[in-house]
């Protein structure tokens, strides 16, 4: 069995793109420096942000907690090095929307000193208990370092009911430029390996399988090296063909295994855990040398600086810095793009920090990056849908999305589209088609949360309503019951006993009175009868 | 403690009834269609579309009365909706679409007179009697009723502003933003 080849699958569509990768592959990979000011914003990672908990002034070790998390869906934030809290405030962060967002400022004192902050090593690892090896990797922070920076512990937990059978290993670094996994895994495969071997102590699949594009050589034979073959404590190295996007987790999950997650779902569903392994990486220095997910390696590259590298950068380095550490720009940099040409974005300064989720810094040139020419109108060619590698129609999705007919749109499965750029990249048009699915998902989900808002406010309104009309109510009851006090306290001199005594006694006093008129009269009478 | 510990529990007790109460009020009453067209507006009761609320502008729609472009807040998702809902032609929306805001009061110069609690339909302001009121902001739906009613002019509004988690992509640039329909459903 070890001697056979593993069969591969093929995924739908996918390109055969430049791979620009021997520029930043030339040299090792290069420590940096500390720099004078890291920018660590609190939120790094899918879900909530983490939560402040330093002050101003504080003194903070290397890896002292510095963000807390306490949501399921988060992550832990910890200070890359030693220094001064100098300033907890809103800074510009890496985003598409070039906005702001809350970000602790540390001034390194340059000690490197972790005092008592290092989590304790777990030694015995591939004997340990899987949730205390869950717990560690929520403990460090770590997050997916592919790029959608998923909070790592999350992942590898299954939902009940769930068995998480195969573990993929993901080193296909399909994008252009990017080399930070390749050079990691030539220059750490064996912290790569062990990673993966704690992986499978968490999760105790049936199977590992670590995909890598054949052309990665070097990284390839550092792998094998590291497990001692190319199938050992049930891992498996598979080189897969160089196919743009091969790295995508769907994609690779189908060349590796001929599985197919289901449209809307996750790998879950199908049983298969896929991770990256610069996190495989960063969850063996967690776990065996207790060290929080506080640095990795980022490529900088593209024409637009001198010398394009590799280099080991603390998370919240501003971007300047890595620029400068790569010899500065050179005169043809025109833009500066976070990620690879084709899922990046681009950023609207060098003062930006990386994140835990930053692959590659890419300076390009103008020929890098060539704007399109003139947005022509959609000739129904049907390229883009023969290169889309999640079976999609882009064309049909571009017409639904521009006519912002949302509901169409996700019809046709939008959620599936993995926003990598193939369907753009052939189309004769130049439309920025990708641009269009962004916007629609974009607006689809803020549609969800207005919809959320407003049936909170109908409630309230309906509820304020019904207090009202409750209210009003009471003030009539009130009203009726006061009007009807009075007009019972008339009727009551009838009955009252008191009163009635006292009316009988007015009502006698008054009968006596003229019945002693009367007799008085009569007397008079009587009186003048005689006499006459 | 105890006193205030019963008051609160027989406040929550009362506010549960009349919310049970209001629920079942209002779902007798319903009608499908205005339950189908309400279930479409943003729910912000300003009264621009110059019906008392939502609700009564979507019974003035259903009835065939009002027109679907009304709604301001709404703006063009809306009329898209309620288009899509009823049949009916999209047009542009009538009204100024201002971006979503919410209300603050100046507390330094609130007098306390309650007329803003009187006149938020949504109860989003907090303060009795002669003592400053705040909005929950989270609850203000950014109708600017509470402005008018003030004496002393101390509530503003202030928009939104964007942060990451509600940042969106544009439509791109460089093409019409006309919604044509005809095209997409042919
Ligand atoms: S590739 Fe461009 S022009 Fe061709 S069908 Fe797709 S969107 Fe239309
Ligand atoms: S960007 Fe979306 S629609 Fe275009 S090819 Fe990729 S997955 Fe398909
Ligand atoms: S304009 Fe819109 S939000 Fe305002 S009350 Fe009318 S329907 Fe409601
Ligand atoms: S606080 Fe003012 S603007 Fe906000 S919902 Fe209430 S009345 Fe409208």
């Amino acid at each position: 069995m070890t001697e056979q080849a593993h069969k591969l699958h093929r995924f739908h569509g996918g390109l055969h793109l430049p791979r620009h990768k021997e520029e930043s592959t030339r040299d090792p990979v290069l420590p940096m420096r500390i720099p004078a000011r890291l920018i660590v914003p609190l939120r790094q990672h899918i879900g909530e942000s983490a939560e402040a908990c330093v002050a101003p002034g504080d003194r903070v070790n290397k890896g002292q907690l510095i963000g807390r998390c306490d949501t399921y869906v988060g992550a832990a934030v910890h200070a890359p090095t030693s220094g001064r809290v100098v300033e907890i405030a809103d800074h510009p962060v890496p985003h598409p929307s070039g906005l702001s967002a809350p970000c602790v400022v540390i001034e390194p004192d340059g000690r490197e000193s972790w005092g008592e902050s290092r989590l304790p090593p777990i030694e015995d690892y591939l004997d340990a208990d899987p949730v205390s090896l869950r717990n560690r990797i929520r403990e460090a922070g770590i997050v997916g370092l592919g790029g959608a920076a998923f909070p790592s512990a999350v992942k590898i937990t299954p939902r009940p009911g769930q068995t998480l059978d195969c573990l993929v290993i993901n080193g296909a670094e399909c994008e252009p430029y990017i080399t930070c996994d390749d050079s990691l895994m030539r220059t750490h495969a064996r912290g790569v390996i062990e990673g993966i071997r704690i992986l499978m102590q968490a999760l105790k699949p049936r199977c590992c399988l670590i995909g890598i594009e054949d052309h990665m050589s070097g990284a390839i034979a550092a792998m094998r090296d590291a497990l001692g073959g190319d199938e050992a404590h049930g891992i498996r190295i598979v080189p897969i063909p160089s196919l743009y996007p091969a790295g995508g987790e769907r994609q690779l999950i189908q060349v590796l295994t001929g599985r197919e997650v289901p449209s809307q779902g996750l790998p879950a569903d199908i049983g298969i855990v896929c991770q990256n392994v610069g996190t495989a990486y960063a969850i063996y220095r967690a776990v065996a040398h207790g060290e929080p997910l506080i640095s990795r390696i980022i490529t900088v590259t593209g024409k637009g600086v001198q010398h394009p590298r590799n280099l080991e950068v603390l998370i919240g380095t501003p971007i300047a810095d890595l620029v400068a550490a790569a010899e500065g720009y050179t005169d043809e940099v025109s833009r500066l793009i976070m990620g690879g040409p084709m899922m990046g974005f681009a950023l609207q300064s060098d003062a930006i920090p990386v994140v835990k989720g930053t692959n590659c810094i890419l300076a390009a040139s103008h020929e890098d990056v060539a704007p399109p020419g003139p947005v022509m109108p959609c000739i129904r060619c049907g390229q883009c849908a023969e290169v889309c590698p999640a079976q999609l129609l882009p064309q049909q999705l571009y017409w639904f999305a521009r006519a912002k007919d949302f509901d169409k749109a996700q019809d046709y499965s939008l959620f599936d589209c993995i926003e990598c750029g193939c369907c753009a990249y052939v189309c004769p048009s130049n439309i920025p088609l990708v641009q269009y699915y962004r916007f629609a998902k974009n607006e689809i989900w803020a549609q969800e949360r207005e919809r959320r808002k407003a049936d909170i406010a109908r409630e309230r309104h309906e509820f304020r309503q019904a207090r009202l009309e409750q209210e009003e109510r009471e003030k009539a009851e009130r009203l009726a019951r006061k009007k009807a006090a009075l007009a019972a306290k008339q009727d009551d001199t009838a009955d009252d006993p008191k009163k009635a005594a006292i009316q009988a006694a007015l009502e006698r006093a008054k009968a006596r009175k003229a019945a002693q008129e009367a007799e008085q009269m009569s007397a008079e009478k009587a009186d003048k009868e005689p006499s006459g | 403690m105890l006193a205030a510990t019963l008051a609160i529990s027989t406040l929550a007790a009362v506010f549960g009834l009349l919310l049970g109460y209001s629920a079942v009020r209002f779902r007798v009453e319903s009608d499908p269609v205005v339950d189908q067209i309400d279930a479409l507006l943003p729910q912000t009761q300003c009264g621009q579309c110059s019906y008392a609320g939502c609700r009564p502008y979507a019974e003035a729609i259903a009835a065939g009365e009002a027109d679907i472009n009304r709604c301001p807040p709404g703006g063009e998702a809306t009329v898209l909706a309620l288009a899509d809902l009823l049949g009916r032609d999209p047009k542009p929306v009538e009204g100024e679409t201002k971006p979503p805001s919410v209300a603050i009061i100046d507390e330094q110069v609130c007098i306390g007179c309650t007329l803003c609690i009187q006149a938020c339909p949504v109860d989003a302001i907090l303060g009795a009697a002669k003592q400053m009121h705040t909005v929950i902001e989270s609850e203000c739906t950014g109708c600017e009723l509470c402005i008018e009613p003030c004496p002393v002019d101390c509530i503003y509004m202030v928009p939104i502003a964007p942060d990451i988690s509600t940042w969106k992509w544009p439509f791109p640039a460089g093409e019409t933003q006309s919604a044509d329909r005809e095209a997409v459903s042919s």
